[in-house]
């Protein structure tokens, strides 16, 4: 099984994803070129955050028209992992992968700080690791992630249970003072119809080793890796 | 002054006439007009003219300081490379070196903050991956005038959006640094910005040119008309009119930052890059002479050749514009296209301007004419050099004078009104703003004594901190001088890391005035003696002069950066009480010391008195022992006692975790806010504190048990004194401070 770390010009936590994959959890891991038109046979794809094509016209405007990431729609369209960290969900967004925007935060300024989260739904690849309610500390560090939606898109996105991650209180509580962006209904991840995609905020990269003091991000990155050495094999067999 | 003369004297441009206005124009004197006509044996033409300013300003020569410079110890065993390049550079142990520098961005910052301060973090950056070192981390050092002053609101929110949008686009973590607040500010900020990269030993690139034939490169952002004469600019002090200087302010573009970063590093492993240097003050003049003028070579420039944003620039524009994210680099020849591929595969601008002679001259061409011919060496090596005159000010003595120190009224009313002074209420507002923990090193962020990374691969981390204390140099520059390289010191001992380089920012006013130059002398004095003794070289380091408007100077603020290793970050402590029942003890000798202390100046508006006395050997002992402690993993919590004092430092101890403490301080009445040196607080489990005293003793540093951490109150006795403050109440008022003077 192999891991693909996508480099677009201007991602900048590409290198801590993949040291995350690669040293961390000791998978075999790559660089997929934004210019790239395959993705090499990588079975888990990260888009990392970072700020790719500076984020001009609009974060991830452009990387979400970039030739690696049509390979990237049909991997995700044939049932492959994909998951969006940061400016990596706003690719996702932007490229029509998962539903809503990112607006500027509430308080229109950069934020970087742990925050809470409430794990919304278990038994995704990304979250089957993890417990109904558990609380997760992450760090974020973005302007741009103050999620927004049409009301009635919102509530479909509840109803198909597609809200993954919500910010919350240490002790698991949404509350309007534990959303650090103004994103609707506090929300910080989701995913698509089929579960394969993911998209959050914050960024379990930064905090999935022992010396840097939390290691609330692994079991997500973990969980993920573990699903794609079974997606191989079944891919193979239909092969 | 023989400068009314005369026709240009190579071809291509029209002829002018030098007048003493266009030489002031240029912030030449009539004598370096006359060193030039010498040095070219003819009048220069006006692209040479240009040049020559440029290189010879106080910002790119340090003429001013250089007599002065020469006096601080650059050598260590774990030096590398000492000042002279676009960066120092000292070993931090398995195979690794880091490559560090801080650089001023005052004047821009105070005309335009925004870009200015954008373009300040971009400049060192560059300085620091030129090196061939992978930046991995960023401090900013911030002097801010009192917030009601005019413009002070937008250049504080300026300030920090442009540092913060620019490290967070590149992706470098912003892990420290400090911000001051004084009066002496209001006409003229400071924007000191520090950068950290590593590199393998075996990895490090220098800007020094070589072999004849070798072709030149220049790749990164096309030329444009932005940021001519900004050295020059940034050698003069401020006045009305310095609004219709916006022009010389650059503007920053960090996505082509981190581009070029990633594709210089890339070209750099090729091998086929023989020196490399970015284009920053006075850009293509200073990076292209440098270069030559280290490598003793010539140099052919073609301008035809330069990229250029618009049609029409002249050739004296195109060697002045200080456009952002350019670098040049000598090529091996024959492997030029190698890399101009890599450049080209990050859809950056790449493009052949000329070759390296062996003339010893630099020949600038352009539409098929000469437009300059100059020597090179003698232009960067016989730039001139003055030892101004000094004078001690005439007001010394009744700066000395010993305070008055009233007693505090109420203890607790004292605390929280110092803790919620700009000065003292946290700066998490403006560090929120900033991504700390990119890249994933960040062991220690801001807020704490020293920022701390870790060294991937290995056990071993590297500490930073910035410190000066404006007031006590305004005071008395030498100790004030002794006390920043002390302080440093200190804070890296907190992380347990040993120090083994320091860069500076040296931010003072007009040197022609004596007594300014005598604070630059004698502050240099004081760093370069406290260096000697506490075994840090400096290895790089930057000057500012002419921080003053309208006459009014800034207070001499030599902003020192300093960074150490620490061995094991697995030991590093917290600068917070993290568990209740710990032990507390203070170590160091208390005193009753408060000239130029925040207590009088903060409180009663009194700056008098000689500052506190600098015991060199108690600072070097404190440091050692507390690099024991935490190396023996001893202690869970180390802080310095610095601005404010005993009660301060302990306060702060509660804030950053809301716990709680019970002591019993050792000092009375003000003497809770002395600000004695050579101290910190420690705090440890309570079956290892006979250890820390007795390692104390051992080590010369009197220790004494003060009480125990936890509960949610801050209690102290004093004498007869109690202060009893819930920590939630103090950290109410030290949080929220900042954003309410600001408004926000």
């Amino acid at each position: 099984m192999k891991c693909g770390v996508v480099v677009f010009p201007g991602s900048n936590c590409d290198h801590d994803v993949y040291h995350v994959l690669k040293h961390v959890l000791e998978q075999d891991a790559t660089f997929l070129w934004h210019q790239d038109e395959s993705l090499k046979g990588c079975e888990l794809i990260v888009l990392p955050g970072g700020f790719s094509y500076g984020d001009y016209l609009r974060a991830g405007a452009l990387a979400a028209l970039s030739p690696v990431m049509a390979a990237v729609k049909r991997h995700a369209e044939a049932g492959g992992l994909v998951l969006g960290i940061c400016n990596g969900f706003q690719v996702l967004l932007e490229a029509g992968l998962l539903p809503g925007a990112m607006r500027r935060n509430a308080s229109l300024r950069f934020q970087c700080k742990d925050v809470f989260l409430k794990t919304e739904r278990t038994g995704l690849p990304f979250t089957r690791k993890l417990r109904e309610g558990q609380v997760l500390r992450l760090p974020i560090a973005h302007a741009e992630g103050n999620y927004e939606d049409f009301p009635e898109a919102l509530d479909r996105l509840e109803a198909e249970r597609r809200v993954v991650f919500r910010y919350c209180t240490e002790d698991g509580d949404v509350t309007a003072a534990a959303n650090p962006n103004g994103a609707a209904r506090n929300i910080a991840g989701i995913c698509n119809a089929a579960g394969n995609v993911l998209g959050l905020m914050p960024h379990p990269e930064r905090c999935s080793e022992s010396v840097l003091g939390n290691t609330d991000g692994l079991a997500l990155l973990a969980g993920a890796v573990e699903v794609a050495r079974g997606v191989l094999a079944a891919a193979g067999e239909r092969r | 002054m023989s400068v009314e003369v005369s026709q240009t004297s190579t071809q291509g441009e029209p002829a002018l006439r030098i007048t003493p206005e266009i030489l002031k124009r240029h912030g030449m004197t009539g004598e370096e007009f006359e060193r030039l006509q010498k040095i070219l044996g003819r009048d220069p033409s006006w692209t040479e003219l240009g040049i020559t300013s440029a290189l010879w300003s106080e910002h790119c020569s340090y003429k001013s300081s250089k007599i002065y410079l020469r006096e601080f110890p650059t050598t260590g065993p774990h030096v590398v490379q000492g000042p002279g390049e676009n960066a120092g550079i000292v070993d931090i142990g398995h195979g690794w070196v880091a490559a560090f520098k801080m650089e001023s961005h005052n004047h821009p910052s105070f005309i335009e903050p925004y870009q200015g301060s954008m373009t300040g973090v971009g400049g060192i950056l560059r300085d620091i991956f030129t090196m061939g070192a992978r930046p991995i981390a960023c401090m900013d050092a911030l002097r801010f005038g009192e917030i009601d002053a005019p413009r002070m609101r937008f250049l504080i929110d300026g300030v920090v959006r442009g540092i913060g949008d620019y490290g967070n686009c590149v992706g470098i973590p912003t892990i420290g640094g400090e911000t001051g607040f004084h009066r002496c500010y209001n006409g003229n900020i400071l924007v000191n910005a520090f950068a950290l990269g590593i590199a393998r030993h075996d990895k490090i690139f220098h800007a020094r040119a070589s072999g004849a034939g070798n072709p030149v490169l220049y790749a990164g952002s096309r030329t444009g008309r932005d940021g001519i004469h900004g050295a020059t600019m940034a050698s003069e002090s401020f006045d009305a009119g310095s609004e219709k200087k916006r022009p010389t302010v650059q503007v920053g573009d960090p996505f082509t930052e981190k581009i070029l970063l990633e594709a210089c590093l890339e070209a750099m492993r090729t091998g086929a890059i023989v020196a490399i240097q970015d284009m920053g003050a006075a850009g293509l003049t200073s990076s292209s002479f440098e270069m030559a003028g280290r490598g003793g070579t010539g140099l052919r420039l073609d301008l035809d050749q330069v990229p250029l944003r618009e049609p029409g620039l002249t050739p004296y524009e195109m060697m002045l514009s200080e456009s952002q994210e350019r670098m040049v680099l000598v090529a091996k020849k024959g492997r030029e296209e190698e890399l101009i591929k890599v450049f080209r595969r990050w859809g950056l601008e790449v493009a052949p301007i000329g070759e390296i002679t062996d003339t010893g001259r630099a020949v600038l061409t352009w539409h098929g004419d000469t437009v300059a011919d100059i020597p090179i060496q003698p232009l960067t090596e016989e730039a001139p050099v003055y030892r101004r005159p000094v004078a001690e000010p005439s007001d010394l003595a009744a700066r000395w004078q010993a305070p008055e120190v009233p007693a505090p009224e109420d203890l607790c009313g004292t605390l929280e009104k110092l803790l919620g002074t700009p000065e003292f209420a946290s700066k998490s507002w403006i560090w929120t703003q900033y991504d700390y923990s990119v890249r994933t090193n960040t062991v220690q962020g801001p807020g704490g004594d020293a920022a701390v990374l870790l060294l991937k691969g290995t056990p071993a981390g590297i500490a930073m901190t910035s410190d000066v204390n404006p007031v006590y140099c305004y005071l008395d520059p030498r100790r004030g001088g002794m006390q920043a390289v002390a302080e440093a010191v200190r804070n890296l001992a907190c992380a347990g890391a040993e120090p083994v380089g320091l860069t500076d920012c040296l931010n003072f006013g007009n040197p022609e005035n004596p007594e300014i130059s005598w604070q630059f002398r004698e502050v240099v004095r004081g760093m370069s003696e406290a260096c000697t003794a506490l075994g840090v070289p400096v290895i790089s380091g930057n000057v500012s002069f002419y921080n003053e408007t309208e006459g009014q100077s800034i207070y001499p603020t030599p902003t020192v950066g300093m960074v150490g290793v620490v061995p094991n970050v697995a030991n590093l402590p917290d600068p917070n009480f993290t568990r209740a029942g710990d032990r507390i003890v203070l170590l160091g000798r208390g005193g009753s010391e408060f000239g130029g202390a925040a207590y009088l100046r903060l409180l009663h508006d009194i700056e008098q008195g000689r500052p506190p006395a600098v015991d060199l050997d108690a600072e070097l002992r404190l440091a050692r022992l507390l690099r024991e402690l935490i190396a023996k993993s001893l202690v869970r919590t180390a802080h310095d006692l610095s601005e404010g004092g005993f009660l301060i430092s302990l306060a702060e101890c509660c804030l950053g975790r809301g716990m709680g403490a019970t002591v019993t301080a050792p000092y009375e009445g003000a003497d809770l806010f002395s600000e004695t040196q050579a101290r910190a607080l420690v705090a440890c489990a309570p079956i290892v504190v006979e250890r820390v005293l007795a390692a104390a003793e051992e080590a010369g540093v009197p220790a004494v048990d003060l009480g125990e951490t936890g509960g949610g109150e801050l209690v102290v006795r004093s004498g007869s004194d109690i202060l009893r403050a819930p920590v939630a109440t103090l950290h109410e008022i030290w949080s929220t401070a900042l954003p309410k003077a600001l408004g926000l």
